[in-house]
């Protein structure tokens, strides 16, 4: 049994956190949520010249060509500190879908550019209110122009590319659309998290190549998304360890009726539970890193299942944080909003909690059936 | 990353799997035999080949074995329908106490009888005004020569009924503040003003007992411990305690419940196509997954020789309230006859209200949620104690309510 990161991976964190404990302080992610800034681009091009947007990237390709696993570990980094960055947008989705179904001329044109961080990519699937599906998709692409608008797209002002969901006649339903965006319509939209920039895509016959076959779309987005919800669920993992620990260091400071407030159960039995359900999260996310790194037929169940558990936990370290700051917690002034606005933002990016839950038992269905 | 053994496991792990191929009884061989007398007949079966206690030394009747060849052999033995253990108590908890605490007489004398299931051991922790708050026991020991008089009643005592020792905490001196006036003791369960009465769960089971104390001698000799150093003997057998009791799952886990909402209609349709019902099944899917994986995570710190995490402390405390919320759900589902306990009528034999009958045992045996959650905050969080009132008063000036 070896079911834990490697000395090198565990080194590589150590490096993350103290890279970011300098270059990623609240002041910077208040910087973002302040200012007009779209991201951190100082920040950006320092996590570049560490080659942490090469990391899956094959070295042919101008990458490092490392497995997941080390992905997972910057992912949950940079949950922690709730980087203002677009690094899931590019590393996790752009990055993805090239390695996934992209053409050679495509990853030879793209990858060495997002290995070194000047590109930006992201994957533009939502419309509108409600969840996706196929058959209410509305952006079409006849004859290599995309019509259609996307809304809202993380990343979606910045990058220079985006990988489309676009409505196909045929197959599935759908299909994949490689996108540059310089002469786009687009159009910064504010979002509950301004530390991560979302902008409204509107596609009038704007050209774009198809990546991966046609009416094959929609397979290849779930299973990008399964890729990419184990390395969503380790941010949030990250997210959850830090407002648990914000808080707690909050309750061991703060007096009331002449002693700790972290000496009152009502706020231990809080944090202890918040402790049980980001274990519960970590542990998934091990599974998820596992199947993620290693190909594995579970995937869609590992991934469903870190997702779920991590929203739950996330969710519930991030309100109970703000709860146990009291009145304070609740003020621009505190960092609390940080990670009650990202938690929200990453339960609801690649799907719902109840679209993750959905998805575990049809996994769990599809192995009882096998 | 991977789940495969080391060569030395996998060497270790096919061995005992040969020998419980070749040695686990067949249905036939404990054919008219009862609980108990099928459990002692698998346990020296293990003890003559070496299997028993595998982790205690050799000298005790153990094996030498490491903590992960323990886990090993747990893992194969549990995929063999093997007699239940009587033992759990007094191999998982009483052993333990006894090697760190007893003479090495004692210990030669007693655990190789523990080992090979010759005899079974109780522990004499809890009573009517001392739970949660252990330390706050009023059984009492007077020394009388060479000997200690117990008095008083201890409750919850599993096995009490047909166990030989027992391991018990009394106090022996009321003046002092509560933990500094226990003492620790083991005795021969047959000692006489020894009086067991078995107490009926809302179950229907009596696993538990109340045992009375009127005027017991015990030998000073059987003392663990320094007078008064009772309260740290204790938390040596508290600190097993919860590797020894599980979930009390009662058989009901995730395939169960949605075993069964895929043979049930809500509306018309299998229940399984209902969100809700996937919603809240893959909650707890993703529960037992986290517990699973946890587990792991603690194999692999013990497969390198390291002190797993606190991360396996979790463990009691979701799986109780999750067979609780579980067993509860399935008979949601089957709505009334979903209350069916007669196996003969009832769906999946009657094994939901069964686990949700048992279920409340689970959330406060081998501490309740709330002492779970004050052990979690404070060990692994950090967080402060609650303020005592009753600290560094003397026992016998603490303020006391209801004992029941």
């Amino acid at each position: 049994m070896n079911f834990d990161f490697s000395d090198e991976q565990n080194l590589l964190r150590e490096q993350a956190q103290a890279f970011l404990q300098e270059h990623c302080r609240p002041a910077a992610v208040r910087a973002v949520l302040d200012g007009d800034a779209a991201y951190d681009a100082a920040l950006w091009e320092k996590m570049a010249e560490l080659g942490w947007m090469a990391t899956v990237i094959p070295e042919q390709h101008g990458g490092i060509g490392l497995a997941h696993l080390e992905l997972c570990v910057l992912a949950e980094e940079l949950g922690r500190v709730v980087a203002p960055v677009p690094f899931s947008s590019s590393a996790y989705l752009a990055t993805e879908a090239l390695l996934l179904a992209g053409s050679a001329a495509q990853r030879e044109r793209w990858l060495p550019k997002l290995a070194t961080g000047a590109a930006i990519g992201t994957f533009a699937l939502a419309e509108r209110a409600g969840q996706t599906r196929p058959e209410r998709l509305t952006t079409t692409a006849v004859d290599g122009k995309l019509r259609g608008v996307k809304l809202p797209v993380a990343d979606g002002d910045i990058a220079d590319f985006a990988v489309v969901v676009a409505k196909a006649e045929h197959g599935d339903g759908a299909s994949l659309h490689l996108a540059e965006l310089a002469d786009a319509n687009r159009q910064r939209v504010a979002t509950l998290d301004p530390t991560r920039s979302h902008a409204r895509i509107a596609f009038e016959d704007h050209p774009a190549e198809p990546l991966g076959a046609a009416g094959e779309g929609w397979a290849l987005a779930q299973t990008l998304l399964d890729r990419a919800a184990v390395l969503f669920a380790w941010e949030q993992v990250g997210g959850a360890a830090a407002a648990l620990e914000m808080a707690k260091e909050y309750a061991l400071g703060r007096y009331a009726f002449g002693r700790p407030i972290a000496s009152y159960q009502a706020i231990k039995h809080k944090l202890a539970q918040a402790y049980v359900k980001n274990t519960l999260a970590r542990s998934n996310c091990y599974y998820g890193a596992w199947a993620l790194s290693t190909n594995a037929a579970e995937l869609p169940l590992a991934a469903a299942t870190a997702r779920v558990s991590a929203c739950q936990a996330y969710y519930y370290a991030s309100k109970e944080n703000i709860q146990t700051h009291g009145g304070m917690g609740f003020t621009w002034e505190f960092d609390c909003q940080f990670h009650y606005r990202r938690a929200k933002l990453l339960s609801v990016n690649i799907g719902s909690e109840a679209t993750w839950q959905d998805r575990l038992i049809r996994a769990v269905e599809a192995q009882a059936a096998a | 990353m991977d789940f495969n053994d080391t060569p030395e496991e996998s060497a270790f792990r096919a061995e005992a799997r040969a020998w419980l191929e070749a040695n686990v009884p067949s249905r036939a061989e404990l054919e008219g035999l009862d609980e108990i007398q099928a459990a002692k007949l698998w346990q020296k079966r293990k003890y003559d080949a070496g299997w028993a206690c595998i982790r205690w030394p050799q000298e005790y009747g153990g094996r030498g074995a490491s903590a992960i060849e323990q886990v090993i052999w747990n893992q194969e033995e549990g995929k063999f329908a093997t007699p239940g253990s009587v033992f759990a108590i007094g191999q998982g908890m009483a052993a333990p106490t006894m090697m760190a605490w007893a003479s090495e007489e004692h210990k030669r004398r007693h655990l190789p009888p523990l080992a090979s299931g010759e005899h079974i051991w109780c522990q004499l922790f809890s009573e009517p005004a001392g739970g949660s708050d252990l330390a706050a026991l009023r059984t009492r020991a007077e020394k009388d020569g060479d000997e200690w008089v117990l008095n008083g009643q201890k409750i919850w005592t599993s096995g009490a009924h047909y166990s030989d020792y027992g391991i018990v905490v009394v106090r022996t001196d009321p003046a002092v503040p509560k933990h500094k006036g226990l003492s620790y003791f083991f005795l021969d369960m047959k000692s006489p003003g020894i009086e067991t009465r078995p107490i009926k769960q809302i179950s229907g089971g009596a696993n538990f007992n109340e045992v009375y104390f009127t005027d017991v001698r015990v030998p000073d000799d059987q003392r663990l411990g320094a007078v008064g150093q009772g309260w740290q003997v204790a938390l040596t057998t508290l600190m097993n305690e919860r590797m020894a009791i599980g979930g009390g799952g009662g058989g009901v886990g995730f395939r169960q419940v949605f075993d069964l909402a895929r043979r049930v209609e809500l509306d018309g349709a299998p229940a399984i196509e209902d969100k809700q019902v996937r919603a809240k099944l893959a909650t707890w899917y993703a529960q037992e997954s986290g517990l699973k994986y946890t587990g792991y995570r603690s194999l692999t710190a013990l497969s390198r020789g390291q002190t797993p995490g606190p991360e396996n402390s979790i463990g009691k405390l979701v799986a109780a309230s999750k067979t609780q919320d579980m067993a509860s759900f399935a008979m949601d589902l089957l709505e009334l006859s979903g209350t069916i306990a007669d196996p003969a009528h009832a769906e999946s034999r009657a094994i939901f209200p069964s686990a949700f009958l048992a279920a409340p045992g689970g959330r406060i045996a081998g501490g309740s949620d709330e002492i779970m959650l004050n052990i979690l905050a404070e060990r692994v969080l950090g967080l402060p104690q609650d303020v005592r009132v009753d600290k560094g008063i003397p026992f016998n000036k603490v303020p006391t309510g209801r004992t029941g």
